[in-house]
């Protein structure tokens, strides 16, 4: 018993000092891009920084404004949600409430190795086999476009949001659904009308956690979008995004120059991002736990 | 026995959950406008049959059922029966209090909303109305828009009931309806009882034997998936013919 108590005692101890470790590293990770960023206030005002369209880090008259990558980032983002969530959802809610047992078993591990597919093979399909299809099927002369990248992470995105929607759904009191079908209303009906309600915020958490796996993918966006750094216009127009920009930039630019700040600057907008969407999540989780 | 109306005859029902039998050729006949009680101890298939009659056993995969059940003239077990209109006929109301989390008068209005009604003025007929005969429309009458989680427990369990008579049913079963609650609110779904079989034929199941005398006007005494013995409450409590009915009605065994 007491030597019970001891073991528990010591997992308790455990458990706190690996919830505080990340918490510091963190905090500590937050510093470190600031930290390194804040150097592009010397040469960029907030305003500009956070504001402004142009992003030209290496003409004659360097400018460092993000607005359109934040805003190539969201758009992509945005489009993989609209094309990703009702696709996941609607699996969530046929493998839980309508697939025979079997078919279950077939197409739950399916799902689960799309998340495991690398996501340069992802990105390589898109250059390759989507943007060519794309630019026919719309006749433009380049598929690389911010639709080829949303479909692709609408794909990279199904099975987060599939597997918390399938819980949040599974999760739902099996009272519910008696009740609504010994009312007289049919399967669809329950579904539609007592079930699915009840997981929204599950299903919210899936689609939040989904849009911070969409924002912070790199290599397909870098392979499918086209990396024109301008504001697009349309789901058909080439976008360049943070991420990309990160990783396309920071490999060539010299430490300490207002370039490498600035790239600095976009990681941590990044993190603050990721950050926010996580912590809404959160809240979303503990209000459902009351 | 047969002193009126018959509105649920059960012949030769037997039931099995994949190869295990769990009913045996259940012959029952319960009558209209009366509260029936089904007795027995823990296991014997009280639950089951009852599920019998509203076939909520379709949900369960590995559920089969053999035998014929007649609910007036029609058919339960029939292929062409539509279930989702013998469930209107047939409301049931379960052993945890199970209000979804919505609104009470959302909860109420379920049914019939499900059912097609949109007319808003005829849904606050019905939600009064419906309330009215649960007992609770006093209790929630200035607040229809709370969240029935925000109710207790025996609150939630009469609203329950609301939601059942919302699609007026002709029949409603209750699956230990009072196991949850606190003997106030036991006694409160007890008065309604007496009171929902002037216009409902009641079947309750029930392990707590002087609530079955208290509410019952028959008595169905189950024992291993077998109908042991069946007549007036007042018949089976005072002269059962069976021992084993004797035994479990004095507390020897069960
Ligand atoms: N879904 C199911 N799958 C398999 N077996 C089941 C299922 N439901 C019930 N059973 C079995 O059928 C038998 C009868 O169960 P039932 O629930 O009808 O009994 P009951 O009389 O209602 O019992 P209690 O008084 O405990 O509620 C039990 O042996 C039980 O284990
Ligand atoms: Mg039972």
């Amino acid at each position: 018993m007491a030597k019970q108590d001891l073991a528990g005692n010591a997992m308790g101890k455990l458990t706190h000092i690996v919830a505080y470790t990340s918490i510091v590293a963190i905090v500590l990770i937050f510093l470190f891009l600031f930290l390194e960023g804040a150097g592009i206030f010397r040469f960029e005002d907030p305003v500009h920084l956070f504001l402004g369209t142009e992003w030209q880090p290496t003409s004659e008259n360097p400018r460092y404004e993000m607005l359109t990558l934040i805003v190539g980032s969201l758009f992509v983002t945005l489009g993989a949600i609209v094309v990703g969530v009702p696709l996941a959802v609607g699996c969530a809610i046929y493998l839980s409430e309508i697939a025979p047992q079997w078919l279950e078993e077939v197409l739950k591990p399916a799902i689960e190795i799309i998340a495991g597919i690398p996501s340069v093979v992802i990105g390589f399909f898109a250059l390759v086999v989507l943007a060519p299809l794309l630019s026919q099927i719309f006749g433009i002369p380049s598929g690389l476009t911010a639709l080829n990248g949303a479909l692709m992470l609408a794909v990279m995105i199904i099975p987060t949001v599939e597997t918390i929607s399938e819980d949040a759904l599974r999760s739902v009191p099996k009272g519910y659904r008696h009740a609504s079908l010994a009312m007289g209303a049919t399967e669809w009906e329950t579904i539609k009308n007592v079930i699915v309600p009840s997981a929204i915020p599950g299903i919210g958490v899936g689609v939040l956690l989904g849009f911070g796996r969409a924002i912070g993918e790199t290599m397909v966006v870098l392979m499918a979008t086209g990396n024109a750094a301008l504001i697009p216009t349309g789901f058909l127009d080439p976008v360049r995004t943070m991420t990309g920009t990160v990783a396309a930039e920071m490999g060539e630019v010299a430490r300490g120059s207002p370039h490498y700040f600035a790239l600095f600057m976009i990681g941590c907008t990044l993190f603050i991002i990721s950050f926010g969407v996580n912590l809404v999540a959160n809240h979303l989780i503990k209000r459902e736990e009351r | 026995m047969a002193e009126r109306p018959i509105k649920i005859s059960s012949k030769g029902i037997s039931l099995w959950y994949g190869e295990k039998q769990v009913l045996f050729d259940i012959s029952i006949e319960i009558f209209v406008n009366r509260v029936t009680s089904l007795i027995g101890p823990s296991g014997c298939g009280k639950t089951s049959f009852l599920r019998c009659i509203n076939r909520m056993n379709d949900v369960i995969p590995a559920c089969r059922v053999s035998g014929q059940l007649m609910l007036d003239g029609l058919d339960v077990n029939s292929q062409n029966t539509d279930v989702v209109d013998l469930r209107k006929r047939v409301g049931m109301v379960f052993q945890t209090p199970n209000p979804f989390p919505k609104s009470i008068y959302e909860n109420v209005a379920y049914g019939p909303w499900v059912h097609g009604e949109n007319n808003r003025s005829k849904l606050d007929a019905i939600v009064r109305r419906s309330l009215d005969e649960a007992a609770l429309w006093d209790e929630v009458k200035d607040d229809l828009s709370k969240s029935a989680m925000k109710l207790s427990g025996g609150q939630q369990q009469r609203l329950c009931i609301a939601r059942a008579l919302a699609v007026e049913p002709e029949v409603i079963l209750m699956d230990e309806p009072c196991s949850a609650l606190d003997p106030i609110a036991t006694a409160k779904i007890e008065d309604l009882m007496h009171k929902l079989k002037e216009k409902y034929t009641v079947v309750i199941v029930t392990h707590n034997i002087q609530q079955a005398a208290r509410v019952s006007n028959y008595t169905a005494y189950f024992y291993l998936g077998k109908l042991i013995e069946y007549g007036k409450t007042s018949e089976i409590f005072e002269r059962p013919r069976e021992k084993s009915t004797e035994m479990y009605l004095t507390g020897r065994f069960g």
